[in-house]
């Protein structure tokens, strides 16, 4: 049984100007321990993806509609309750804004601790000691005297190391960190990075990374899944997708086909700029989301739209065009 | 922090010091001749002369002021003209019902108010939030002396819960004490109790758009944690600010509910004092109610600091 299983995903929120659909049929499954990553320009629906795995999406104006299957249970037939067991607890998260994340008039320990102490029976003092263990694993110096400490006497960088120690101190099964170190500045953006590749070993955690930098992908992704418009335009192993990308829009996004041989990363770490403006997800488009910034499209992209189809082993693309490898029986 | 109360105790000297002065020039800048009023219409040139001497209007302005700031300082607040008692015992006998109107509407208009505002915020929008903030408005605009008399009318004499009027002090018992201020209070606290509600669903609307109430809801925290332990915590400023400063309503509103209860307070001293042109205990009221004033703000700057630990001085 995989760990994650999303089928036909539809978060769609009313505004008065009509249904914003936000995430419209999304699918895609995750093992135990994996790390995903999630990429796509702004505002194609990969943070509204991650908060409706919670369900933090606020209802109304929000609705999320199709499976969420945790471990085989469906997290939006849960109530409000069992809900509550499982965030922070068995799948937990981190934000982009590490400078405002953290409540500024409760102390660090408080703020740990009660993680703790929601999931788990321990008392005061030993909520305290974990806490204080949870800080030294992610290197936080002098844990002991931060768990008297505000938020705001500390760092960004800091704050978001303290973010990662409260989303795994239950040792959850699944972390969703959303852009977690696009607000902190390189170096520090390198030592987080780290960090999460070190305790992923040490806890196990599958990952769902949403990220706008392909340097980050390449480093720590196992594989990666593109969004546009709100839906899945490409999933692949991370390899496969940076070698052979093959929807136009992940093209795109790559600036340029990589050449065949070159490293996986290669010089090019942000996604590159596409001309066009993504479609309005307040109508129902009829074709391919694409077709209308795609420099190949073609009569049959604007009518009909294209499903997702394996292109390749464990290579998913929704193109008419995108070339198809051989597959094997 | 011990040392920022200290300094803000002792910025309160110079206000008081204002306020004192203000207080003692009501009988200069009062229309018409103080001692002529007091005398009475029949009274001789010479009667008039000696009740200027015995208020000290025949000496200059500064001496004069200097010795009454002298006396007060030691807690005498002059003579009343009327009784020809010490201000201060009239202002003691008075104090215990003014003072216990006013607590038990601070706490009961809080712990009405708060949770109010919290609800109506998380609700917004829906129609808890429109019924309560109705229900607000509706305090905000109808005048004590009314809701006293329907509270009174409604919860003492049809249903009996209550009693009517008058005043039973704290001595006598606690329960006595307090039925005998329960109808007062929603009276009293009615414009309190709206406005500390809108300011809390305002200020808490506000931080429940933040990303830690976000982060508070995906550790699983439970709604009644992420409403009055994230967030109202980051709200309470402005609501302690509004809390603060409403205590000048209470102060206003204190006079008219007790007339209409009957409770034998500071506000029928000052109703009494002010028909009779009685200074000196007019003085002492505005006095102590100043202090009490200044006092209750210095309450909340202390609160400001406990509250948020971004605020340091
Ligand atoms: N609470 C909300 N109410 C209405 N619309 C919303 C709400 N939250 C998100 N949306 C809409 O959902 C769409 C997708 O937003 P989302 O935040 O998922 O983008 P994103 O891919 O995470 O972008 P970014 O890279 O900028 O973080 C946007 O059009 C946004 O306007
Ligand atoms: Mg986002």
């Amino acid at each position: 049984m995989p760990l994650l299983e999303i089928n036909d995903l539809q978060t769609h929120f009313r505004t008065p100007d009509g249904v914003n659909r936000a995430v419209d049929g999304v699918s895609f499954q995750m093992g135990e321990g994996e790390t995903l990553a999630v990429v796509g320009e702004s505002g194609c629906g990969k943070s509204v993806t991650a908060n409706s795995i919670l369900r933090l999406i606020p209802e109304p104006p929000g609705k999320i509609a199709g499976s969420i299957r945790f471990r085989g249970v469906d997290l939006l037939k849960l109530s409000d309750k069992e809900m509550r067991r499982v965030r922070g607890n068995d799948i937990s998260m981190i934000f982009q804004e590490p400078m405002t994340s953290l409540n500024p008039v409760l102390t660090v320990g408080r703020q740990l601790g009660e993680t703790l102490r929601l999931h788990q029976r321990v008392s005061r003092r030993e909520a305290d000691a974990r806490a204080v263990e949870m800080l030294r694993l992610v290197g936080i110096p002098e844990a002991k005297r931060r768990l008297g400490e505000y938020p705001h006497q500390l760092s960004g960088g800091m704050r978001q190391r303290v973010m990662i120690a409260i989303a795994l101190s239950c040792r959850p099964k699944l972390l969703i960190a959303d852009e977690p170190t696009t607000a902190l500045d390189v170096t520090i953006q390198a030592q987080i990075l780290d960090l999460m590749k070190d305790l992923k070993a040490k806890v196990g955690a599958a990952i769902i990374l949403i990220t706008h930098d392909l340097g980050i992908v390449a480093e720590v992704a196992e594989r990666v899944m593109v969004m546009y418009a709100g839906r899945k335009v490409e999933e692949a192993p991370v390899e496969k997708l940076f070698r052979t990308p093959r929807h136009p829009y992940t093209q795109g996004l790559f600036g340029a086909v990589p050449k065949l041989g070159s490293s996986l990363a290669g010089n090019l770490t942000k996604l590159a700029e596409i001309p066009g403006v993504v479609p309005s997800l307040k109508q129902r488009i009829c074709g391919c989301v694409f077709a209308t910034r795609c420099a190949s499209a073609t009569d049959l992209c604007r009518q009909s739209a294209p499903a997702l189809e394996l292109k390749a082993p464990g290579h998913l693309a929704a193109c008419h065009f995108a070339p198809k490898e051989a597959l094997a029986a | 922090m011990l040392a920022h109360i200290f300094r803000r105790i002792v910025a309160t000297i110079p206000v008081m010091a204002i306020v004192a002065l203000f207080v003692f020039s009501l009988l200069y800048i009062a229309p018409g001749d103080p001692a002529a009023v007091i005398a009475g219409e029949q009274a001789s040139p010479e009667d008039v002369e000696k009740i200027r001497k015995g208020l000290g209007l025949d000496r200059p302005f500064v001496s004069r002021f200097g010795e009454w700031s002298w006396h007060i300082l030691q807690a005498d607040l002059g003579t009343s003209m009327f009784t020809g008692l010490p201000v201060t015992q009239l202002i003691v006998q008075r104090l215990e019902p003014t003072l216990s109107l006013m607590v038990v509407t601070l706490i009961l208009s809080i712990t009405i108010a708060v949770p109010m505002g919290v609800i109506a915020a998380w609700k917004a929008g829906t129609w808890v939030d429109r019924g309560l903030m109705a229900f607000a408005v509706l305090g905000f605009s109808v005048p004590v002396f009314v809701v006293g008399y329907v509270l009174a009318y409604v919860f003492a004499l049809e249903l009996d819960w209550f009693p009517v009027q008058g005043y039973t002090p704290l001595s006598a018992g606690f329960w006595p004490w307090l039925e005998n201020l329960v109808l007062p209070a929603i009276a009293l606290g009615c414009v309190y109790i709206a406005l500390i509600a809108r300011i809390t669903r305002a200020s808490m609307l506000e931080v429940l758009q933040q990303d830690y109430i976000r982060t508070a809801r995906s550790k699983g925290m439970g709604q009644s944690g992420i409403l009055f332990v994230h967030a109202l915590k980051n709200a309470a400023v402005p609501i302690v600010t509004v809390i603060g400063i409403g205590v000048a309503l209470l102060i206003g509103g204190a006079v008219v509910t007790e007339s209409v209860f009957a409770i034998p307070g500071l506000g029928r001293l000052t109703i009494d004092a002010i028909v009779r042109r009685d200074y000196p205990v007019i003085q002492g009221i505005v006095l102590l109610f100043s202090l009490v004033y200044v006092l209750v703000n210095l309450a909340v700057d202390v609160i400001y600091t406990l509250l948020d630990p971004r605020i340091r001085y």
